[in-house]
């Protein structure tokens, strides 16, 4: 592609106002200066942003942007070679995902990792492991703790259940089920992780447009609900627009805008990224 | 007991506070919530039922005010109607699915002042149309979720209001019983509104005594008792479901079951296993069509045995069911029968543990009416109205033809007009309908007298037995007679069929529109590999075309062994580029056809039928669920059909 203005978009002006926000709101998670590559291809070069506690974050860019490398980082699956992560308050060294997970960070997959053969009802269950605390001893005879735990857990994804409006396919295994239910399970588990950041990548694909609008209902009434912070992927940007409190926009794996849905919307560099010059 | 002072009891506070007494750690109601079947005793109920009428008083409610209740069956929203009743007030249930215009409708008409609404999606209707709807004070909801930021001082959550409730009978609580006292039979219970296949809705006004002896005389009638099961899934504005899950329960002293949502009423019906059901024919219609299509998909040996354990049921089931006497080997092999088919398939649809089954509504068709009955399920007919409190006709134990509707239920007078007209007389009659005198006086007359409009006769057995809408009887051009219901119910007799209008009237020949059912003929094309991506695009495959040209053959050839009715044979058909929709207007909520709404709309396919044209282009105006407009396009193919001379009917 032709030259691109590929600078960091400091005005000052952005400066002041992130600096603000981050005095107001707590800022979740902070990356800086991240920077990751699989042996010569730069998956991502030196990008920088934050979520706010409360907030929907949404991530977006044309196809290979990094828009998936991007969550793969926060959710510590890739580790950049440069860059720090700031987590919670807290600087964040190398981890394993599980240890990522207990940390408090849920996601969803962009092609759908479910256990297929097992039911809805299960599914929502592995969600909840990593609040289980009866030992495995305990929990293979099902007394005391295990027992208690286990119907506080259930009770939990009931609720979930209610929620997503899945009562009909709690069940159902899960490899049964239209790919848009299936979608609004892996949501459910996620939920059901009650983690601090719920990353949702491209929770929007292969939908029609009815099962969209159910899906952003769903994204926004979670966290009106729950007020869980979200991070998500998505092509689409009118779902985005609608729905995101910022939007940071990745392409070839560089920053090219990160603001107000409304910012976002008349920044030339995103024009021409997804519209502009005939991309195919 | 149950019969204990029943003119005291002459309202439903009296009857709860009656149950509560009585039967109070009985259950009550029981609602799936958060997968488990929570319940209620009848003291729970009345507790809650208190406190909401409580919170209603807090909130300025007062006698002769309308209640509103808007949603699918739940606990709550049935404890709002009673509330409402502790307080003088009239309860207006409306249809949940209605959309927000007709909801306006029947809110202002009914000059309601309070409305409990289910969920975000009810109250957001009502908002939208709240500016015009004067008499609209308070917003009750019951489902929280989404509602946390709607600022308003008029909108109050469910569990807020029993608070102020709660907080008000603590306080004083002799709060609620003068009113309830001072209750009478003659008080209006509640206003149902009709949902009309003509014009706009009706409010029926019914009484407590219309309520209440209605259901007291149905439940004697066929021996109800306090150990009933019931699952309340049907529509709660259709009085039906006000009878039955409500008067009767009262009553009786039942439990109600409400289903977690409208996608597991299958399942829960299931795990409830009612003793007591009732539904439209299109409910068995939907699960016969069920079990027939997972039949077929069955291993070989399953589908032989169905098939001849089946025939066994068709034999010596209805006989058994009926106290008729049958021979041993024949109840041996309905013994075995029962144990390899019957029973687990009566488990599969529910239905393990029913006593009665009712269906009313519209015609079912022959055989559907007798496989259930030949599986030992005792299904029977009744025939009623709104303006009734349901009960006209009943079938008794025993007496039970598809082809008929029963005898006059207790209490009830029947007469034949000259011109065939069904009128009736009874306990159950309503008062009028709401500020439409012109229409009250059209339908009740002074000696009491209320015209059905329904043409019937009594057959040699004394039952009843209903042919067609008077109105809409007419007669071809030839002379012949032609009762478009009649035959459409025919031709939906088949599972593949979902609906048909059909057109005759100072016409040539009969000629009718067809919808296909979706899930039967899917399934058919799914088997037959023949490839489809929605309604319209199956709706004009040339196979289907062909399966359905079978049916009207089939339907021409039994129609002309009846004399009466060889002249009404279907000549021309077409299957409809959209299915029939009350969103569209097209049907009541009911789902009952508005013959005339869809004569305007389908004008142009109406003179396409009679003038020869093979195809005919059509634009129709869709609406969708969330109350977007759009439009479809169709080219519709017109087929003739079989028909044939009239012959003698053998046998």
């Amino acid at each position: 592609m032709e030259n691109r203005v590929t600078e960091e978009p400091t005005p000052e002006a952005a400066v002041t106002e992130r600096a603000e926000r981050s005095a107001n709101a707590d800022v979740l998670l902070d990356l800086r200066n991240i920077s990751l590559s699989f042996g010569g291809v730069k998956a991502l070069s030196n990008i920088s942003f934050d979520i706010l506690t409360g907030e929907i974050r949404a991530i977006i860019g044309p196809n290979g942007a990094g828009k998936s490398s991007m969550l793969n980082v926060i959710n510590g699956f890739y580790h950049p070679q440069e860059g720090e992560i700031w987590f919670d308050g807290k600087l964040r060294g190398p981890m394993k995902p599980y240890q990522i997970a207990r940390q408090g960070i849920a996601r969803t997959f962009q092609n759908i990792a479910l256990f297929r053969g097992m039911s809805t009802l299960d599914n929502l269950m592995t969600g909840r492991i990593t609040h289980m605390h009866a030992g495995i001893f305990w929990q293979a005879l099902w007394k005391g703790r295990a027992e208690r735990e286990e119907l506080a857990h259930r009770e939990r994804v009931e609720r979930i259940i209610d929620f997503l409006e899945i009562q009909s396919i709690r069940k159902t295994p899960v490899g049964r089920l239209p790919y848009g239910l299936q979608k609004r399970v892996e949501l459910g588990r996620a939920l059901a992780a009650d983690s601090k950041l719920l990353l949702l990548d491209e929770p929007m694909a292969g939908m029609n447009i009815e099962e969209k609008e159910d899906m952003c209902r769903f994204i926004l009434d979670v966290h009106d609900q729950f007020g869980t912070t979200i991070a998500l992927i998505e092509h689409d940007m009118s779902v985005v627009m609608d729905i995101a409190d910022r939007v940071v926009v990745l392409d070839y794996g560089k920053k090219i805008g990160d603001g107000y849905p409304d910012e976002i919307r008349s920044n030339q560099d995103v024009i021409d990224a997804y519209l502009g010059v005939a991309h195919d | 007991m149950a019969n204990a002072e029943p003119e005291t009891l002459d309202t439903f506070p009296k009857l709860l506070m009656h149950n509560a007494a009585m039967r109070g750690d009985r259950p009550a109601v029981r609602e799936k919530e958060y997968g488990i079947w929570q319940s209620w005793t009848w003291r729970e109920v009345r507790d809650e039922v208190f406190a909401f009428a409580a919170g209603l008083h807090t909130l300025g409610f007062s006698p002769g005010d309308k209640l509103a209740i808007i949603g699918r069956n739940r606990p709550r929203l049935y404890w709002g109607i009673t509330a409402a009743q502790c307080l003088g007030g009239i309860p207006v249930p409306v249809y949940a699915d209605s959309v927000a215009e007709e909801m306006e409708f029947v809110l202002s008409h009914a000059g309601v002042r309070f409305v409990l609404a289910e969920d975000q999606e009810q109250v957001d209707k009502v908002l939208e149309v709240s500016d015009r709807i004067e008499s609209l004070d308070q917003v009750i909801y019951d489902d929280e979720r989404g509602l946390r930021d709607y600022d308003s001082v008029h909108l109050h959550a469910y569990a807020a209001v029993q608070k102020l409730g709660r907080e008000a009978l603590a306080q004083d609580p002799a709060l609620l019983e003068a009113g309830i006292n001072a209750g009478k039979g003659s008080d209006i219970g509640i206003f149902v509104y009709t949902s009309g296949t003509t014009g706009k809705p009706k409010g029926v006004v019914l009484t407590n005594d219309n309520l209440i002896i209605s259901s007291r005389n149905s439940v004697a009638f066929d021996k109800l008792t306090e150990n009933e099961e019931t699952l309340s899934y049907l529509p709660m504005a259709w009085v039906g479901d006000f009878i039955f899950s409500h008067g009767q329960a009262y009553v009786a002293g039942f439990c109600i079951n409400c289903p977690e949502s409208e996608a597991t009423v299958a399942t829960d019906l299931r795990e409830i296993g009612p003793t007591y059901y009732f539904a439209p024919p299109r409910v068995f219609e939907n699960l016969l069509t069920q079990v027939m299509i997972r039949m077929e998909d069955a291993s070989p040996l399953k589908q032989k045995l169905f098939r001849y354990f089946m025939d066994v049921a068709k034999e010596t089931g209805i006989q058994i069911l009926n106290g008729k006497a049958v021979d041993f080997s024949s109840r041996f092999k309905y013994w075995l029968g029962n144990l390899l088919v019957y029973a687990p398939l009566k488990n599969t649809m529910g239905f393990s543990r029913i006593k009665l089954a009712y269906t009313a509504g519209e015609a079912i068709g022959p055989e559907i009416f007798d496989f259930y009955r030949s599986l030992g399920i005792n299904i029977k007919q009744l025939y009623g109205q709104t303006e009734a409190s349901v009960f006209i006709t009943m079938q008794p134990d025993g007496e039970v033809y598809a082809d008929t509707v029963g005898v006059p239920a207790p209490g009830v007078e029947i007469r034949i007009t000259d011109g065939g007209e069904v009128l009736y007389r009874s306990p159950g009659v309503f008062q009028s309908y709401y500020r439409n005198e012109e229409a009250t006086r059209e339908t009740l007359d002074a000696e009491g007298w209320v015209h059905t409009g329904d043409a019937g006769y009594f057959d040699d057995n004394g039952h009843l037995r209903i042919i067609d809408r008077a109105k809409d009887v007419g007669r071809l051009r030839d002379g012949s007679l032609f009762a478009p219901k009649f035959l459409e119910n025919k031709l939906k007799f088949f599972p593949h069929i979902n609906e048909v209008v059909t057109f005759g009237h100072d016409r040539d020949y009969v000629a009718a529109f067809i919808n296909i059912d979706l899930d039967a003929v899917g399934n058919w094309a799914e088997r037959n590999n023949i490839p489809y991506a929605s309604y319209q695009e199956l709706a004009g495959r040339p196979e289907v075309y062909r399966m359905v040209a079978d049916s009207v053959r089939q339907t021409n050839a039994d129609l002309a062994t009846d004399p009466k009715m060889s002249g009404s044979q279907v000549h021309r058909f077409l299957i409809l580029h959209k299915e029939l929709d009350p969103d569209d207007g097209e049907m009541t909520r009911t789902r009952k056809v508005r013959r005339n709404i869809i004569f305007e709309k389908y004008g142009v396919l109406v003179d396409a039928l009679y003038d020869g044209s093979e195809s005919c282009h059509i634009r129709t105006e869709v609406t969708f669920e969330d109350g977007r407009k759009g439009a479809i396009e169709a080219d519709v193919r017109i087929e003739d059909a079989e028909v044939f001379p009239p012959v003698a009917k053998s046998a």
